[in-house]
């Protein structure tokens, strides 16, 4: 049973995969190819780049993905519940209420902290 | 021919049928965005190549075949050339999960409008959305060009903020239907529309859509005045073209979702049932069409947001909103004053 249902999805993935392929590749077959050295430098704005490009990222990325992980693991968690709300009913909705609860002091303390300023 | 073979070639068929139907709908969409964007500025619009412009998306699309592909000297050659694959695999993937209709017959062929009805359908459509992220920021970083780098990081970081809004703003229409099938969520709402009963979710939802597709007024990670254009400043030709197919693949699949979670999908009090079933995908063409031109309207009238804003908004306002009408539903669900759906 569980073959009937998923494998429609991995025929559509292994569809979309060879067309994004094809997409990918159409330049490189068609199109000519006649490279210069001033061509194939990376663009920018008409100036000889200075550096590396790839150097050290503002800590403030790092920062939202990490409590980006926090919540979308709260998600996760509540969409099973969502389905089964219902069944659960009291009991369910103070259990998910005390996990939201923590998870929502944790935005607040990160939001008086000035975690999610950008300045 | 077995039962196995049949199924196999009917899933084959959709699979195409969503893929081919997705292409054309991109080409459409640029043709549409092109014209009631000029209509919206006092332009005319493209008007020369075929009737009202309609062949110009083929005349695009045939001067990208013949442009040539570069690849800078000190890019990471692999990630370079699979990154624009990477971000439109999942935009051809995500209506996998979304029926387009009910049961129909075709030539005394029974069989279901959709491809796959999974019962966690919700939660595909959230994990294959947070998967176009990679090929944006691997698009980036692998360009080794300083404003890809830029881009590819605001892009990630925008992305990752707004879908946790969107994930939250999701729950309410789970919520209301008990169950994460996108056909038990549509036929939940054969009655009144979820938008009615939920409007901070679907215009919570509606907001992070834009903001997933990078959509005006969301567009930062190609902002010209700031970036140049962004993580795909370094791509040419077919491999700039991905990302350009990613994004109006991503403007249709959102607006069928959007269409399937708060406007009813398919259905329309009853109307999908004529014509033996194909009302159904007219009318979510209908609603999908009203969705992108929407987008395109917003486009046209929003200015763009600035990075610290558009990270507030997200973090300040999305979040906690989504958040507090997701348990304010959740507390009416359970002491039984929202009645139930399923």
């Amino acid at each position: 049973m569980l073959v009937q249902q998923y494998l429609p999805i991995a025929i559509l993935v292994l569809f979309a995969i060879i067309m994004a392929l094809i997409v990918v590749f159409t330049s490189v077959i068609f199109g000519p190819h006649r490279p210069t050295k001033k061509k194939l430098a990376p663009y920018e704005s008409g100036m000889t780049p200075i550096g590396p490009a790839v150097r050290r990222l503002p800590v403030r990325f790092y920062l939202v993905a990490v409590l980006f992980i926090l919540f979308d693991v709260e998600i996760i968690f509540l969409l099973p519940y969502a389905v089964v709300i219902r069944q659960l009913g009291l009991y369910g909705l103070i259990a998910t209420g005390v996990f939201v609860v923590i998870l929502t002091v944790g935005l607040l303390y990160e939001w008086k902290k000035g975690g999610l300023d950008w300045e | 021919m077995s039962d196995f073979v049949i199924f196999l070639i009917d899933a084959a068929v959709k699979a195409v049928l969503i893929i081919v139907g997705l292409v054309l709908g991109f080409a459409y969409t640029t043709w549409l965005e092109r014209r009631f964007i000029a209509r919206l500025q006092s332009r005319v619009g493209p008007n020369r190549a075929g009737p009202a412009g309609l062949l110009q998306p083929w005349a695009d699309a045939l001067k990208l075949f013949f442009k040539e592909d570069i690849m800078p000297t000190d890019a990471d050659r692999i990630i370079y050339t699979l990154a624009p694959a990477v971000t439109s695999v999942p935009a051809l993937i995500v209506l996998g999960v979304v029926p387009f209709g009910g049961q129909i017959s075709l030539f005394g062929y029974q069989t279901t409008l959709g491809l796959a009805d999974i019962n966690v359908g919700v939660l595909y459509i959230v994990a294959v959305t947070s998967i176009a992220v990679y090929g944006v920021v691997l698009a980036g970083w692998a360009s080794s060009n300083k404003y890809a780098m830029m881009g590819g990081l605001r892009a990630t970081a925008q992305m990752i903020s707004y879908e946790l809004a969107m994930g939250l703003a999701i729950l309410a229409p789970v919520m209301m239907a008990a169950s994460m099938s996108m056909s038990d969520i549509i036929d939940a709402q054969q009655n009144i529309w979820f938008v009615f009963l939920q409007p901070i979710a679907a215009v919570i939802f509606y907001i992070t859509i834009l903001a997933e597709t990078n959509r005006s007024p969301f567009d930062l990670p190609e902002a010209e005045q700031e970036l140049v254009a962004g993580y795909h400043t370094e791509y040419s030709g077919m491999k700039f073209a991905s990302f350009f197919m990613a994004e109006y693949m991503k403007m249709i699949a959102v607006s069928a979702i959007f269409s399937a979670l708060f406007l009813g999908g398919y259905r329309f009090f009853g109307l999908e049932n004529l014509l033996g079933g194909w009302m159904g995908p007219i009318i979510l063409f209908v609603k999908i069409v009203a969705s992108l031109a929407f987008m395109v309207w917003i486009r046209a009238t929003l200015p763009r947001f600035r990075y610290d804003k558009l990270m507030a908004f997200g973090w300040k306002v999305l979040l906690p909103l989504s958040l507090a009408n997701a348990v304010v539903t959740a507390v009416l669900i359970v002491l039984d004053i929202i009645p139930s759906f399923a």
